[in-house]
């Protein structure tokens, strides 16, 4: 039961990706390129997954008490909008337009045999090493 | 503006599911379907009971990819256009940013704007207006 429910939540969401075509870096700098000949699909996207959990979110929470397995529902996040939100997301949109690749479709890409997107992924892993190593020091530096 | 490869079914098809995906694994166990923050976790794993979730989700996420290739579309492939050189800087800022800022596109695009979080809002725009701005700057000026 627990397996399956992991398991099948990733399928979908890696379904989703590919039935989408996000999983194409094309398509999506297609939808980044404002000035060229634009491609909302990406919009359509988010707009439908936002949609979906908007409702859904709210029903799990009020159906259920606590999730099935284990833990407990999320409370919105208390952390601060700061220059760390601001400035990672700015980074993380540089790489995104440079490529075309964000984290789940550069992971469901590699289904696609593209040397390159695995390149991506290896290089994807190594900023985020990095970036949790600078914030580890950081803070027991202070 | 021009339109150009604009797929709105797919696109609400695809968006839908990673919305599904997202409800499952919040009513599972509580935690949110942000890609990045999961591979983060794996990364640097703090117990054993939250890694096993992280793995099944990703993998699943893997076999959706590789189920819908086989079942629907084993010929087309993706187009990935950017230079080796571009694939390492875009793959190691996507793995930078997405560490510092918390999140990508699911984690702060999907979930958190599903959230209604300010924090995650304040997030997608930065990547969006920086995705955009590079692509405007590698596709128009350079």
């Amino acid at each position: 039961m627990r397996t399956a429910l992991f398991l099948v939540s990733g399928i979908l969401f890696g379904l989703g990706l590919c039935i989408s075509q996000m999983v194409n870096p094309a398509k999506v700098l297609g939808f980044l390129d404002i000035a060229g000949t634009w491609d909302p699909s990406l919009a359509f996207v988010m707009l439908a997954a936002v949609g979906v959990c908007l409702a859904g979110f709210p029903l799990t929470k009020s159906m259920l008490s606590k999730p099935v397995l284990e833990g407990v529902f999320p409370k919105r996040s208390e952390l601060p909008i700061d220059k760390k939100l601001i400035l990672g997301a700015a980074i993380f949109g540089i790489g995104w337009g440079t490529v075309g690749l964000c984290p789940g479709p550069a992971l469901a890409s590699l289904a696609y045999g593209t040397p390159k997107s695995y390149l991506f992924v290896v290089c994807m892993l190594i900023g985020m090493l990095t970036a949790k190593y600078l914030l580890h020091t950081r803070l027991s530096n202070q | 503006m021009e339109i150009n490869n604009f797929t709105p079914i797919t696109a609400l098809i695809g968006g839908s599911l990673i919305g599904l995906s997202a409800i499952i694994l919040l009513a599972s166990n509580g935690k949110l379907a942000g890609i990045s923050g999961v591979i983060g976790g794996v990364l640097t794993p703090s117990a054993r009971s939250d890694m096993d979730w992280r793995i099944l989700f990703l993998t699943g996420l893997l076999l959706g990819a590789f189920l819908y290739r086989w079942l629907f579309d084993p010929l087309t492939p993706i187009s990935l256009h950017a230079s080796t050189v571009a694939v390492v800087v875009g793959g190691i800022l996507t793995g930078f940013g997405t560490s510092i800022g918390n999140g990508c596109t699911s984690g702060h695009g999907v979930c958190g704007l599903a959230q209604r979080s300010l924090r995650s809002l304040v997030a997608t725009m930065s990547f969006m207006v920086t995705g955009t701005a590079t692509v405007y700057l590698l596709r128009h000026t350079l």
